[in-house]
């Protein structure tokens, strides 16, 4: 079991971050009601775990007897008939899926599986918990046409069914469902609650952790709590003990775009450029998202820049991550910035040394 | 099948108006349809306008109280944004029970001899199916009245727009909202202060739905005594020393620190939408003497 999974915390007792915001949860729920929850924030804040952990206070333990399943829906969507293949996570009390996962056809899983699901009643013998809990993933990644069918659907089924919605981004979730949430950000958790939570992790496992090293984790995992215990079990495979200088596992990826920024300020040519297009096809075909690459790549390139060139760069980067949102294949527009960056790149330097 | 706790209703269906004359600042609408009532005679409808101002609740309203709640199944006819909508479903279910005669009414509800096609969130049917519906509504005009909620009546097409009384709903004043606020305040035994209760005029912009959501969630989160910083903490709304340090990094001129002040913002997870907005309206209303 990877460390990150082993200690994630159940109770909303025992989060060591975002206490806060746990106790309130705990309140909220304590009356044996709560609302729709929005939970947004950045990956790695622990918006997943707080979930879990408000689901296991609202059920008890029988809230983690999970069971995944993938199957098939047939949908009948006017004269055409659909099959949509959904995972959906569930325990007796909740069902957890990611709707965005069907692509183009998120519409008709809004209106047709959330609508079913959100109908039929739970049926409990105590009757003290009458409605059951939905839990949406990636809500800011669904099309505008299936947020707008969410929107009456929370309210006519809110007495039988209560949906949890987490995302990474509120702006992209539009207004009418954010106002019918009650929404909770989910902060980023700052370097010394990760050095905190690193220390938990390594006494538990028996482990000495130098508290520079722990910091220096906590630094190159740009307050993502979830990549710094990563990181450390990395490091412990690596290296162990640990000493105060060890060097911090930055994921592959990551050095592959160092390399990349590297080659493009170095030489700026038509042939360097055919050169990176094949590196950043290799960045795409294994699964790393364009938008991660241009971040990424951009925050690299700022490094090695001068400052008064990172005005435009930055400017240049965010028009083609617009196009790249509104266009097709990301690798135009992956290419179409460094072709940019580099031409301003040039200009730069022949106007400096001539 | 359990009951479900009187608790676990939202407030905002709780509290939402039952009767046409509930709904306030929407004086034409509500003149019309209490004729409506008396005369029993209503032409096709369309609400406009933006979000929590009792659209979707005045439509609810005056088919309830024009066929009663066992008409009501047979009569009318909800279709929203969660249904499918296609130019199939015009042609289909709509056209068909558009086109049904109505039976005898019941006695102590007017109940006029047509029925209401309630189109919810019309701005998102496609323009296909809004053609599909124009000879229709023609057609059967005299068994069955359309009303159309939208928020942007630019969304729906000119053919429909005009065979419509069209009803614009404005966003509520702050003394209308403070009133119902410290109704539902008294109702569930909460205590607000004036300050919170400003703070909640404030950030919910005339949104009605959006202020007893909030009002809800405060005071599921912190009990019954709400402060002003509650109310902020629940609206995501984003304090101002967050929105001030960043227009003082921008106005140093460094990128270094404008970028990572946006990198803070990042990680704290505030909504960008929302951080834009604030940030655009700091700008101009700051007095220092800087051209922006």
């Amino acid at each position: 079991m990877l460390w990150v999974d082993k200690y994630r915390p159940h109770a909303l007792d025992k989060v060591m971050v975002h206490v806060e915001e746990a106790q309130q949860l705990k309140q909220l729920v304590a009356q044996g009601d709560c609302p729709h929850l929005l939970f947004y924030g950045p990956s790695g804040a622990g918006k997943k775990t707080l979930i879990i952990a408000l689901l296991r206070e609202m059920y008890g333990a029988g809230a983690e007897k999970i069971k995944v399943e993938n199957k098939p829906w047939k949908i009948e969507a006017g004269t055409r008939k659909l099959e949509v293949e959904l995972t959906t996570i569930s325990s007796n009390y909740h069902v957890e899926l990611n709707p965005s996962d069907a692509g183009f056809q998120d519409r008709y899983v809004v209106q047709e599986i959330i609508k079913e699901m959100a109908k039929s009643r739970p049926l409990d013998v105590a009757g003290n918990k009458s409605f059951k809990v939905l839990v949406l993933n990636e809500v800011d990644r669904l099309s505008k046409e299936a947020q707008h069918s969410l929107r009456r659907t929370m309210e006519k089924y809110s007495s039988a069914c209560r949906l949890i919605l987490c995302c990474n981004s509120a702006s992209k979730v539009i207004e009418a469902v954010r106002s019918r949430c009650l929404n909770i950000r989910i902060s980023a958790p700052s370097k010394e609650e990760i050095v905190k939570v690193l220390q938990h992790v390594a006494k538990k496992e028996g482990l000495q952790l130098p508290l520079g090293f722990a910091a220096r984790i906590a630094l190159s995992s740009n307050r993502n709590l979830r990549r710094a215990i990563l990181s450390l079990e990395a490091c412990k495979v690596h290296q162990y003990p640990f000493t105060e200088d060890q060097s911090v596992q930055s994921a592959d990826w990551e050095q592959y775009i160092v390399e990349i920024a590297s080659d493009i300020v170095n030489e700026q040519s038509p042939k360097r450029l055919f050169l990176v297009r094949g590196k950043l096809y290799e960045l795409l075909v294994n699964c790393i998202p364009p938008e991660i690459v241009l971040k990424r790549l951009l925050l690299e390139l700022m490094k090695k820049l001068d400052s008064e060139l990172k005005h435009e760069v930055c400017h240049w980067a965010a028009y083609y991550e617009h196009r790249m949102q509104r266009g097709q294949k990301a690798i135009f527009h992956l290419e179409a910035f460094v072709a940019k960056f580099m031409s301003i790149y040039k200009r730069f330097l022949i106007a400096t040394f001539g | 099948m359990a009951p479900v706790a009187p608790t676990s209703q939202q407030w905002v269906e709780k509290y939402r108006p039952r009767q046409v004359k509930d709904v306030v600042h929407q004086e034409e609408v509500v003149l019309t349809l209490t004729n409506a009532l008396e005369t029993g005679n209503l032409p096709h409808l369309l609400f406009y306008g933006p979000p929590g101002t009792g659209k979707t609740s005045t439509a609810l309203a005056i088919s309830h109280q024009l066929f009663g709640p066992e008409l009501y199944k047979t009569r009318v006819l909800e279709l929203n944004a969660s249904d499918d909508r296609g130019i199939n479903v015009v042609r289909t279910k709509i056209k068909d029970f558009a086109a049904v005669a109505v039976g005898p009414g019941v006695s102590g509800y007017p109940c006029p001899p047509f029925k209401i096609i309630i189109l919810d969130e019309a701005d998102s049917m496609t323009e296909d199916a809004q053609n599909a519906l124009r000879r229709t509504m023609e057609t059967y005009s005299k068994v069955t009245r359309f009303c159309f909620i939208c928020n942007y009546v630019s969304r729906i097409i000119e053919p429909l727009t005009s065979r419509c009384a069209k009803f614009r709903f404005k966003p509520l004043l702050d003394n209308m909202l403070s009133s119902r606020i410290q109704f539902i305040c008294r109702e569930e035994g909460l205590s607000l202060d004036s300050e919170a209760l400003t703070t909640l005029n404030h950030v919910s912009e005339g949104d009605m739905r959006r202020a007893i959501t909030y009002l809800q969630g405060a005071a599921r989160l912190y009990g019954s005594s709400l402060s002003s910083d509650n109310i902020i903490s629940i609206s995501g709304v984003v304090s101002d020393n967050v929105v001030h340090s960043f227009l003082q990094a921008c106005r140093t001129g460094l990128f270094d620190q404008a970028q990572k002040a946006v990198a803070d913002i990042i990680d704290e997870g505030y909504p960008v939408s929302q951080i834009l907005s604030q940030v655009c309206y700091a700008s101009f209303s700051s007095s220092s003497q800087v051209d922006y």
